[in-house]
């Protein structure tokens, strides 16, 4: 039986390795995205474009704006003359934030001792509009400060702030576990439930199951391929991510590859569920896609935190596998931590995993009775 | 031309006879465009805060309160030290370390000026940024605060710039003004280059191609006829996310629909294109399967839905550029949350319609080759 | 007789490999033209090359009067085709299909309407207008796509192994079907592997290695290889093959 069964893993890898476009996917993917992510993706915000209008350009405002302008955080596009420049300036989507000096400025600062900037945020992205502001708060305090006895206020209060495990706030080290986690489960459903349908659709899948093979040995080998490409794939993420991004595995490698295998098993027995159902390729491709992409890339957890979410979508996404694996994947790889700190994770991953497996196992036995 | 109207005739009837791939067509984006959007908040609440408060005075308590009060932090808990601290956000259980040394407030009224001690889990870089901008902003007002009760007349005099801010465009700071009308495009998105690819490969793999090949249907017009349906399919697409985000969201676009449209069909077009350059790639439809998947992949981490394009480098920016949905996401906020028109978008209709001719010449010429 | 397709040296080469060698063959208006040969011989290559498909490597060749280098979109609205593996749209009712067919080829609304009606008279499928295809059997799917393939009146059709996985009864009704419409002028050109049909045909030409080892009534044929069937002629021609599947 068995080398029956080491025979049909390897007809099973020459069809994928056969087809060079899908392998150029398979594995080309996870490379240009970690490379285009690493590089690209990233939360911090400079050279935010600005605009500027100053209605009484006298010493103090100049000072103020070359203030803003040489910071590393905005770039002022323009001076604007008038209010109605503003609101086009805004809806052609570049400029972020204006800042507006009124007339008199430095005689009212000199005469009463308080005047004001007015500072209009494009709160489309209200992230991006509370940042700037603060940003250009900040600025304009330092230079309040400048203005009392020199530079030192009275009873400052100073917040040192430590950024902890990435300390230059790139993108990389949040993104590539988000990556890792959504590529393996979409690449792992996705082929899978299309490569058993396709299977189903030519007709020699009935040819498999009325041969003497038992149905768990059809099924290890339709699924053996993926496997093993992707855990050849993670390996290429993780020494990519080490040689580019400067992101090293600081915790046990064993444990990562073993909880990721866990997690390729259960993306693998979803594509196995989705194929039970689908009667042609379009539709398993439709399925896993629709269906999984925008909940997997939205749930795990790696683009919003997910105790903001209302409950219901907490609830939800709970039942993502991906989500504990990037949970697992952040604790062992960047804060590099031991199994005692994600037992918990690997055992409801475990869980899942069995849990999915069987049950697809079971439907795809009895789906062909 | 004749031959046109029955071949769309003959598409639309097959289309409309598969309904269950038409049901996920329309239902799967309609549901996550209801539901993800609740997922897609950036906006950062209870960041959880664990305090190490060594100086116990009502001056530290009354500061800690401050910065529990406001809604934006969640105390997640007091402990004796800083390792203790520093464990906790180690094991998630708090994004954010607060340390008040000891002597606190002695030390700020004797040197006028102390420190204290933050560290934030900065894994999630925009958790990190405001989380800290935050913070700053409540000590700063603490600050403020503190020195007008104790040195009465210290700030009285001295010359203060204030700052007035206001909010354009979405005065609630409401994320999901900003995120569903990406979260739209990228269903369309996947929708118009993955499904057309794959209906053509379908026929390839068939082996239905032949049959269209002795007749005398036009290359040209078969492309056409190919593409159409998903180009309907596109609209009543976008047509109901429009209506689920007024219906759900409360979203109703500041700017002229008109506007919107022109710019759908035009994005269409170039997504199409895309599809059917992918197609006449791919000789079965897993192949085509896995060259759709590349770019919808790429485009939806890319395209300025989950992150910024203004902080990426500038060589990513220029790559960006190439890519047909980061102007039609611009175009959709622009358009919908400030009511831009024509003239400010024009660039992004330029860009798109270049594109989309190089993607659909490029596809035709490709296809009279092989196909 | 006028000939409606004519062949001189036709050839067509792929890299080293000569699918079609040198063919050179005439088919006469009216006639049914059985054009025979085992798996690998080119016949494919062959029809499809006739029918505008495929462009030569040399030789010259016109059908229905139309040059197959420079015409092609000519010879495709003046034939018909019919494929084994597949003619109509499986999604479809009857009527769809009859009407997609006819609409392709030009024929204006009220031709379509009354020709849907001749041809489901002529099926005895009025009941079954409004059937999906995919629900009709085999044997009818086969009489009914051949009657779509010359909806448009054609000059020739071209039908490549029509009868495959049918009943002899059904398989006789569909030559009945032939006849008729190469009474009405219609050229027949058919590929096949039944021999008992070979004897149906007009003419027979049998590829070999991609060259005609043999062309004439399936009569003089049996005479000339002094066999009683063709079944025997065609299998002392394609022993000697060289060529053969897998």
């Amino acid at each position: 039986m068995h080398s029956q069964l080491i025979t049909f893993i390897k007809k099973e890898f020459l069809h994928v390795f056969r087809d060079r476009k899908t392998l150029l996917m398979l594995f080309g993917l996870p490379i240009a995205q970690i490379i285009l992510f690493g590089f690209a993706l990233s939360n911090e915000v400079k050279d935010s474009k600005i605009v500027v209008a100053d209605y009484s350009k006298d010493a103090v405002t100049t000072k103020i704006i070359s203030k803003i302008g040489s910071s590393k955080y905005f770039n002022i596009q323009q001076s604007l003359q008038s209010a109605d420049e503003l609101q086009s300036a805004f809806k052609k989507g570049v400029i972020k934030m204006a800042v507006i000096f009124p007339q008199n400025f430095g005689n009212d600062l000199i005469h009463t001792n308080k005047v004001t900037i007015q500072v209009i945020a494009d709160a489309s992205d209200p992230n991006l509009a509370t940042t700037v502001t603060n940003y250009v708060t900040n600025i304009i305090n330092d230079y309040n400060a400048e203005l009392t006895n020199g530079n030192v206020q009275p009873l400052q209060i100073v917040p040192e702030v430590k950024m902890l495990y990435n300390p230059e706030l790139r993108g990389a080290p949040n993104f590539v576990p988000g990556v890792m986690a959504l590529v393996l489960m979409l690449v792992c459903t996705m082929m899978t439930s299309v490569a058993i349908v396709k299977e189903k659709e030519l007709g020699t899948m009935e040819i498999l199951l009325v041969s003497p093979f038992k149905t768990i040995y059809i099924i290890i080998a339709k699924l053996a391929p993926n496997l093993i490409i992707s855990v050849v794939n993670l390996f290429i993420i993780l020494i990519l991510s080490s040689v580019f991004l400067d992101l090293q595995v600081k915790g046990s490698v064993l444990l990562l590859t073993f909880c990721s295998m866990l997690f390729i098993l259960t993306s693998l027995s979803i594509g196995l569920l989705l194929s039970i159902n689908a009667q042609t390729q379009q539709s398993a491709m439709t399925a896993s896609l629709m269906g999984m992409m925008l909940p997997t890339m939205l749930l795990t957890g790696f683009l919003f935190p997910i105790e903001n979410m209302p409950i219901v979508m907490q609830v939800l996404a709970n039942l993502v596998p991906s989500r504990w694996y990037f949970i697992i994947v952040k604790r062992v790889m960047l804060k590099g931590l031991g199994f005692s700190a994600v037992w918990k994770e690997t055992l409801i991953l475990s869980a899942m995993c069995f849990f999915l497996f069987a049950v697809s196992l079971r439907k795809f036995k009895t789906r062909l009775q | 031309m004749r031959t046109l109207f029955f071949l769309l005739e003959k598409e639309f009837r097959q289309l409309m006879r598969r309904k269950s791939l038409l049901g996920i067509l329309i239902i799967a984006p309609s549901i996550q465009l209801i539901l993800m959007p609740l997922a897609a908040d950036f906006s950062v609440k209870n960041v959880s805060i664990v305090v190490v408060d060594n100086d116990h005075s009502t001056f530290s308590q009354k500061l800690i309160n401050k910065i529990t009060a406001g809604g934006n932090f969640k105390l997640a808990g007091y402990v004796s030290s800083y390792k203790e601290a520093l464990k906790m956000v180690e094991q998630d259980k708090a994004d954010l370390a607060l340390q008040i040394p000891l002597n606190f407030e002695k030390n700020l009224v004797r040197e006028n000026s102390e420190k204290m001690f933050v560290a934030i889990n900065a894994i999630e870089g925009t958790k990190a940024n405001l989380g800290g901008s935050y913070l700053s902003s409540i000590v700063r007002d603490f600050d403020n605060d503190i020195r007008v009760e104790w040195t009465h007349n210290a700030t009285v005099d001295a010359p203060q710039i204030s700052v007035a801010s206001s909010n354009w465009y979405n005065p609630f700071m409401n994320y999901n003004l900003y995120m569903v009308p990406a979260i739209l495009v990228t269903l369309v998105t996947a929708l118009s280059a993955m499904q057309s690819a794959f209906n053509i490969v379908q026929e390839k793999e068939n082996g239905t191609i032949e049959q269209i090949n002795v007749t005398p249907i036009k290359k040209h017009i078969f492309i056409i006829g190919k593409l159409v349906p998903f180009l309907v399919l596109g609209i009543v697409i976008f047509t109901l996310g429009l209506l689920i985000g007024r219906i759900f969201y409360h979203i109703v676009p500041v700017g002229n629909i008109f506007v919107l449209y022109t710019s759908l069909v035009i994005y269409l077009f170039a997504m199409l294109g895309l599809g059917l350059l992918i197609s006449t790639y791919s000789a079965t439809q897993m192949q085509a399967m896995s060259l759709s998947f590349f770019f919808i992949n790429i485009f939806n981490m890319m395209s300025g839905v989950f992150s910024s394009v203004d902080s990426m480098p500038a060589w990513a920016q220029a790559i960006v550029q190439t890519f047909p949905p980061s102007h039609f996401i611009k175009i959709m906020r622009t358009v919908v949350l400030k009511g831009s028109g024509f003239s400010d978008i024009t660039g992004h209709l330029i860009a798109m319609a270049i594109i989309g001719l190089v993607l659909n010449v490029w596809a035709v010429l490709n296809y009279r080759k092989t196909a | 007789m006028e000939h409606v397709i004519k062949t001189e040296k036709l050839t067509k080469r792929f890299g080293d490999f000569i699918a079609c060698n040198e063919l050179s063959f005439e088919v006469g208006k009216g006639e049914i033209f059985g054009f025979l040969g085992a798996n690998g011989a080119g016949k494919t290559t062959a029809m499809r090359m006739l029918c505008g498909l495929l462009k030569p490597t040399s030789g010259k060749a016109s059908v229905a009067g139309f040059d197959v280098f420079t015409q092609t979109e000519k010879i495709k609205m003046s034939i018909g085709y019919m494929s084994q593996k597949f003619s109509l749209y499986d999604d479809l009712t009857v009527a769809e299909n009859i009407r997609f067919y006819a609409g392709i080829y030009g024929m204006r609304t009220k031709q379509i309407k009354e020709k849907t009606k001749e041809l489901l008279d002529e099926l005895g499928l009025q009941n079954e207008e409004k059937t999906l295809v995919s629900a009709l059997p085999l044997g009818w799917k086969q009489k009914l796509a051949f009657s779509v393939s010359i909806v448009h009146a054609p000059d020739i059709v071209f039908l490549d192994e029509p009868t495959g996985g049918v009943d002899p009864v059904t398989r006789r009704q569909f030559w009945d079907l032939i006849y008729h419409a190469a009474d009405k002028g219609v050229t027949v050109f058919v590929t096949t592997h039944y021999m008992d049909e070979a004897e149906y045909c007009n003419r027979v030409s049998i590829m070999v290695d991609g060259v005609i080892a043999a062309l004439d009534s399936p009569a003089n044929l049996k005479h000339e290889f002094n066999c009683d069937n063709m079944e025997d002629v065609f299998y002392q021609l394609a022993r000697k093959a060289k060529r053969s599947d897998g």
